[in-house]
């Protein structure tokens, strides 16, 4: 079927040819599920963009062979190309929000697609896309058909794309992250629908992805990369679950899994000149404690509630606000790690900002150490708590403002609450915390853009430590990180938490993440408390039925992997 | 040099653009022609004894009659063409470019503290801004110009024609400024950066000039070129008007409004070397303004 062999794609620049992909090969075989793993950065797109024929200029295939069935990809011309594509192969992207176009509905869309690659009348290909979107399981779909694609849900639309890249049978299908903007529940619809298809179509699916537990849910075989070369490809079972090379070893022991709490993740520290600095924390770490041992605070919240004005619908009455959160109530004891469980929409970012007083509740009361925490702009900005709880972000790339140096970045709550007055004492303490949190002290003089999403975390967090906070919030810390990043990241977290005996509130989608951080767990769901408890009863017996659900739906590795 | 100039993304692209190089060619030297327009030019166009009625109408050095002494020809009074285009040209930026200053302080300070805060204070901006973009630039000048007319007392009128000039021109422009600066704030103020700084409790000030204001740089500095031709253009619009310079101190506007007389009559240098001296300013600002965005905006790379 698919035969890539010695696949080579560079990138001119004006340093020289970049080589985005080195020797490449791989074999997919009709109906089979061939997952490409690796990091951001390995290659995975560019394989996928090089075999449809849709490599973003200037790259280009540099050497190696590429094979449809009998035709050869390297030697067909623009047209035959462009014929190809959407006949032969076909392509399922990302985000299901934006490879739908908004202003078509649902039938034109396909019919138009199934019209430009075969000679037939309308109503035949109107027949056709009813037949196929039953097929994806959409109910009612010649009435559905009707509609535009803003109507459908994320899970429902990313089946009309499924539909769209299936109409005109298709030998291969790249599918490039398909279920990494969806929750848990729609991507194992969304999965087995994918398996369904290559059993009884015999489609072959190129599952490009990061998330591992995917691939040993689905694939039959996998390749692993990483920048740009081939590390180990085979079927999945041996090559996840038996590993021979020491790269594809480190993944997997990055892998957090969910049906157990592992103390810490076995992986080399980020590589550079990062842990020569290692032993250089001391100071930063006495500073910290101050001599004496740490008095960690408690959290409480009760009955918080928070609403946004909804979108005014009438112009004569009132619109109806919309509730983020409605009564939440939880402590968060003094020193534990409180993980906070929930998809998308679930209010979990919400809470965070009210905790931080971004937003302020409707009603509800929260406490921290015992006395009083103001809500929203009623919180001055010379209340106590400002300097005591601080907040790790979850995107790095906007977290540091990227006009400052590391050195201010990190100076800021210095000065602000007044903690060290000498600005060559600032300078030293910033650059002893830098490499305490496992970062090299030079750091201090560069801009955020020099580094890596991982480091720029690493330094998000020693921010967070330089105001000397009792609390520290966590939201999505990891979600736009690689899992050996995130791996070492969780490992640094939770060696801060214990040395400071610090409260932490750890906000994840991701439930074996917070299974590895959390002592005690919040579930929520449309901004409701489903279960609260400490953590190992929570994922070992579940109470509720949605926390049942949602750990039975999030794809996991065979027990005897590893 | 070369490796330096690989390194910075924007040098590197100015590089690759002759259009671009000849525009910051043209530019250049007409401000250095402009600035230094008392070392440079053949004679002092603002003193009447140095030029005579005897030379007047001259044609330029390469037609028939055309003198060695005026390379561009002579208007009516007998002025060199050249040294009326280099002061008229200083004038011109003098203008353009305080007023783009009070233009772009006066509407980054507000648009910036409109996106800030936003809510009332926010509404009430921007609505004065919908208000002075109604008014048509001349409108706001003639206003401006009638009020200084009718409070300052005719000695000073003289002297601060150019100061109502600058001051009518920047209130026709901050409104870009404004706007500009609002929309970016607005798009930083979701950033987690921000978020991050106004939960630690700094000051609003701070968070304004010292986090927001160096990420928006860049578009602003983009309406700073694009303004600063538009500040040209219509301090030029209202000087040939007549509301702006007087004759006595020319600048390119009034040079191009003496030139209209001449149109028909066969003495075109009058008119078309300024003209064409404004319209090559105009555009090579323009075309580093288009220059600027590209480098700013990282999608159209």
């Amino acid at each position: 079927m698919l035969k890539v062999d010695h696949l080579t794609v560079k990138f001119p620049s004006r340093f020289g040819d970049v080589t985005a992909v080195e020797n490449m090969s791989m074999h997919i075989g009709p109906g089979e599920i061939h997952g490409l793993v690796g990091e951001s950065g390995a290659g995975k797109s560019t394989v996928g963009a090089a075999i449809i024929g849709l490599l973003q200029s200037p790259g280009f295939v540099s050497d190696g062979t590429m094979t449809l069935g009998e035709t050869d990809l390297r030697s067909i011309d623009r047209f035959e190309a462009h014929a190809l594509r959407g006949k032969r192969i076909s392509m399922i992207f990302q985000d299901p929000q934006t490879s739908l176009n908004p202003l078509m509905r649902i039938e034109d869309q396909l019919i138009e697609t199934i019209l430009a690659h075969e000679d037939m009348p309308t109503s035949a290909a109107q027949k056709r896309a009813v037949d196929l979107l039953e097929e994806m399981g959409i109910e009612g779909a010649s009435a559905r058909m009707q509609s535009y694609p803003h109507q459908f849900s994320g899970g429902m639309r990313q089946r009309v794309v499924i539909a769209l890249a299936l109409c005109t049978n298709p030998e291969l299908i790249i599918a490039d992250e398909p279920t990494t903007a969806l929750d848990v529940a729609v991507q194992s619809q969304v999965l087995e629908l994918i398996r369904r298809l290559a059993d009884v179509r015999k489609v072959s699916f190129m599952l490009i992805t990061h998330d591992i537990g995917v691939i040993a849910q689905i694939a039959d075989t996998v390749t692993v990369m990483r920048r740009g070369k081939l590390i180990e490809n085979g079927p999945t079972a041996r090559v996840l679950g038996h590993p021979e090379h020491d790269y594809t070893k480190q993944l997997m022991a990055a892998v957090p899994p969910l049906d157990r709490k592992i103390a810490r993740f076995q992986v080399p520290d980020e590589d550079g000149p990062a842990t020569a600095g290692k032993s250089k924390g001391d100071a930063a770490e006495a500073w910290l404690l101050g001599g004496k041992k740490p008095v960690p605070v408690g959290l409480t919240l009760d009955a918080i509630n928070v609403a946004f004005p909804g979108v005014r619908t009438s112009f004569w009455q009132k619109p109806k606000p919309f509730v983020a959160l409605s009564d939440i109530s939880f402590d968060v004891t003094a020193g534990s790690v409180t993980g906070i469980v929930g998809e998308s929409g679930s209010g979990k970012s919400t809470l965070a900002k009210t905790l931080t007083g971004l937003i302020k509740p409707e009603s509800g009361t929260m406490t921290l150490g015992g006395s009083d925490l103001p809500g929203g702009k009623a919180r001055s900005r010379h209340h106590p708590s400002r300097q005591l709880i601080q907040m790790v972000f979850q995107d790095p790339f906007s977290s540091l403002n990227s006009r400052h140096k590391i050195g201010a970045i990190l100076a800021e709550p210095l000065w602000l609450y007044g903690l060290v007055e000498d600005k060559e004492e600032r300078r030293a303490l910033c650059a002893d915390m830098l490499a305490l949190v496992g970062m090299a002290p030079e750091a201090i003089d560069k801009y955020p853009h020099q580094f890596s999403g991982g480091q720029r975390q690493r330094i998000a967090v020693a921010r967070a430590l330089l105001a000397r906070p009792k609390v520290l919030i966590c939201d999505e810390p990891t979600s736009a990180l690689d899992v050996s990043i995130q791996a070492q990241l969780l490992n640094l977290l939770k060696d801060l938490q214990s040395a400071f005996g610090l409260t932490v509130i750890f906000i994840s989608h991701n439930l074996s993440v917070v299974r590895q951080m959390a002592d005690d767990v919040v579930v929520l769901r449309h901004g409701r408390i489903q279960e609260t408890g400490p953590s190992e009863r929570v994922y070992q017996s579940p109470q509720a039925d949605y926390t049942q659900r949602l750990l039975a739906l999030t794809p996991t590795m065979p027990s005897d992997w590893r | 040099m070369w490796a330096f100039i690989k390194r910075h993304e924007g040098l590197w692209l100015f590089t690759r653009s002759p259009a671009v190089m000849i525009a910051a060619i043209v530019a250049l030297a007409i401000m250095i022609g402009a600035v230094f327009a008392p070392w440079i030019a053949p004679v002092n166009p603002y003193d009447l004894a140095s030029f005579s009625l005897m030379d007047g109408l001259l044609p330029p050095v390469w037609e028939e009659f055309g003198s060695e002494r005026f390379l561009l020809g002579t208007d009516d009074q007998g002025r060199d063409m050249i040294s009326s285009i280099l002061y008229g040209a200083r004038l011109s930026l003098i203008i353009g470019v305080s007023a783009m200053i009070i233009a772009s302080v006066l509407g980054v300070g507000l648009g910036l503290a409109a996106g800030y805060f936003g809510g009332r204070f926010d509404a009430i901006v921007m609505r004065i801004a919908d208000i002075q973009l109604a008014l048509p630039a001349i409108l706001t000048a003639l206003l401006i110009d009638g009020i200084a007319r009718g409070i300052l007392p005719p000695e000073m009128q003289q002297d601060l024609r150019v100061a109502v000039l600058t001051l009518a021109i920047a209130l026709s422009l901050w409104v870009n400024f404004a706007r500009t600066a609002r929309a970016s704030t607005f798009v930083q103020m979701n950033k987690e950066y921000v978020q991050a700084a106004v939960m630690q409790g700094q000051h609003p000030l701070r968070i304004m000039f010292v986090h927001i204001l160096p990420n928006i740089l860049g578009p602003l500095l983009v309406i700073m070129t694009v303004d600063l031709a538009s500040a040209i253009l219509l301090e030029a619009t209202l000087s040939f008007l007549g509301i702006g310079l007087p004759a006595d101190s020319p600048s390119l506007g009034t040079l191009i409004r003496i030139g209209m007389q001449f149109l028909l009559s066969g003495e075109w240098w009058i008119l078309w070397i300024p003209t064409l001296f404004l319209i090559a300013l105009v555009v090579s600002i323009n075309v580093l303004g288009d220059f600027l965005r590209d480098v700013f905006n990282p999608r159209l790379r």
